[in-house]
């Protein structure tokens, strides 16, 4: 089931062909979601990652894995504009990446505000259907049509029960749901998750990932299908939802299918310490540390 | 010897007591200035510090009044009017603290040390101004009984000036402070958003100072709004219980003032923390309540 880890220098790029799971494209030969092409990435003088050339195809639930300070986050911040490549081109939905795009939705990994006490659930919610506005309001009609959409949202992602409680009066898990709720409100078809699961026991973890396959395969009013892109640590937990992988080895971003990524070399290569996968006789899999 | 401090101790009592022409004060022409100034400050400061609470900048509004001081007491060396040089002092501290730091810690230490340099310089200005020592006194400890026709006008104008503003970027300068990597992905501009709070924050603090003075301004901008986000987390209905406050505070304080002799500036601080330490005291019970049951 699995290939040779990658060779450093080669770069996989074209649509995905999976092997694996569901087929992601809405309609056939759909363009590219995300498009990189040789990015060269810094943070001030340093060199984060380089060669970047991947597409991910509409309907995909990728992983973003490699170890601690690879530049996985990065990536998801030149997706978003926050962040400029230093060569290369960057393309979200065949344009080149830039802030203000509704069509993205993002969950980052401190999703906590920066004081929790003063705002409830509901208008975390409500700021990412109508923060980015100016002016007071909105009022009337529009009022309850945005009002609707944050009931939507909540109930999407399980959270209606506790929306009146402030951010401070939930638990960690819960606050990683409004966080979702509030990049659902706007209806993306790009979902950027950074370290979802990060600080959850196992039953929290196991409910995001039911959770995040829910909304990766969302139904949609014009009949687009969503794209997920999920920062990982730990692949584990994710793979029964991935369709495929970009992982960072060596300085360099490669896109895989899951199959391919989930290989005893590769992995043992990516993280630098020995890796076993392991195929239970119920057909779960999963990777361990040996 | 107790005999004495008892003495001393109901002669001052004597002095700050029930003033039986109270209602006289109260309908004099001074009182009427106060009680539109502090009208004006309690209105915008309200809103200002609902925001200053929420992006945990506190320190940097207590940081602007101190700032503001050597602006006052240059103004009185000069001979200028002490509402400008509050003004130019507060405004330009308000951008210094702005563009220093983004990330708190950078932002406490930079702050802190502005805030020395900013009394330093006052203590030097009062100490050249040799006739301003009560002109000195007015900034620290504020007079809103001394507020003239001409400042009247000034608040009214800065008042509206700041709830315009305000008003246009509530939304985003929320989406800014609450979730700032999100509002920055939404393409809100997040750090020109800061930079206007500490402007308009600048032009409160010009205001406020001359209602409770540089020292008890933390009183009239945080402490109301703390009170209020201790109530209720509705953004809105945050904003308004914070203006509430603030002017049951101003007004309160003026007519304790007139009734007992007392300088305005304690009363206000005075009611200000009695509403805070109730408002705390109740969502602290609340809270305990709810998580309980």
């Amino acid at each position: 089931m699995s290939a040779a880890p990658a060779p450093e220098g080669t770069t996989p790029t074209g649509g995905p062909t999976p092997t694996g799971g569901p087929t992601p494209t809405g309609g056939p030969s759909s363009d590219p979601v995300v498009s990189l092409r040789d990015v060269e990435v810094h943070r001030g003088d340093h060199l984060v990652w380089s060669r970047g050339s991947f597409d991910i195809a509409a309907g995909s639930v990728v992983g973003v894995i490699g170890p601690n300070g690879s530049g996985k986050s990065t990536l998801l911040r030149l997706l978003l504009g926050l962040l400029e490549p230093s060569a290369g081109r960057v393309e979200v939905f065949g344009e080149p990446a830039r802030r203000g795009n509704r069509r993205i939705g993002y969950v980052p990994q401190d999703d906590t505000a920066a004081q929790p006490e003063s705002i409830r659930c509901r208008d975390l919610v409500a700021l990412g259907a109508g923060g980015h506005r100016v002016g007071l309001g909105p009022f009337g009609a529009a009022r309850r049509e945005m009002a609707e959409r944050v009931d939507a949202a909540l109930a999407e992602t399980a959270s209606s029960a506790f929306a009146d409680r402030r951010l401070s009066e939930v638990s960690g898990g819960q606050r990683r749901r409004v966080s979702l709720a509030q990049a659902l409100v706007d209806d993306p078809e790009l979902l950027l998750l950074d370290e979802p699961l990060a600080n959850l026991d196992l039953r929290h973890q196991r409910e995001t990932v039911e959770l995040i396959e829910r909304v990766a395969h969302r139904p949609r009013a014009d009949g687009r299908v969503t794209t997920t892109l999920i920062v990982t640590h730990d692949i584990n937990p994710l793979l029964p939802v991935l369709t495929g992988a970009v992982y960072l080895l060596d300085g360099h971003p490669h896109h895989a299918d899951i199959g391919d990524v989930v290989d005893e070399h590769l992995l043992s290569h990516l993280y630098g310490t020995s890796v076993a996968v392991v195929r239970t006789p119920q057909g779960d899999l999963f990777t361990r540390s040996v | 010897m107790a005999g004495r401090v008892l003495a001393s101790a109901a002669s001052v009592l004597a002095d700050i007591g029930y003033q039986p022409e109270w209602t006289t004060v109260m309908g004099s022409s001074f009182m009427r200035h106060a009680l539109i100034a502090g009208t004006l400050v309690a209105l915008v400061a309200g809103p200002i510090g609902y925001f200053v609470v929420v992006r945990r900048d506190s320190f940097a509004a207590h940081a602007l009044a101190h700032i503001g001081f050597p602006g006052a007491t240059a103004a009185v060396l000069l001979g200028a009017p002490v509402t400008a040089g509050l003004a130019v002092f507060c405004t330009a501290g308000g951008l210094a603290i702005g563009l220093l730091g983004r990330r708190t810690v950078d932002r406490e230490t930079a702050t802190g040390t502005i805030l020395a340099l900013s009394t330093a310089l006052g203590i030097l200005f009062a100490s050249m101004a040799s006739e301003g020592a009560a002109a000195v006194t007015d900034v620290l400890f504020g007079n809103l009984l001394a507020v003239t026709t001409s400042q009247l006008w000034t608040f009214s104008i800065m008042a509206a000036v700041v709830l315009v503003v305000l008003a246009v970027i509530a939304r985003p300068l929320l989406f800014a402070s609450i979730a700032p990597d999100v509002a920055a992905a939404k393409g809100v501009a997040t750090g020109a958003l800061g930079l206007v709070l500490m402007v308009l924050l600048a032009l409160v603090t010009t205001m406020a100072v001359q209602v409770v003075g540089t020292l008890l301004l933390f009183a009239l901008v945080v402490t109301p709004a703390a009170a209020a986000l201790a109530v209720t987390a509705r953004p809105a209905a945050a904003a308004g219980v914070s203006s509430a406050v603030a002017l049951v505070s101003v007004w309160g304080g003026l007519v304790l003032s007139a009734v007992f002799n007392l300088p305005p500036s304690f009363p206000i601080v005075a009611i200000a923390f009695v509403v805070w330490v109730l408002a705390t005291a109740w969502s602290r019970t609340g809270a305990r309540r709810s998580t309980s049951t």
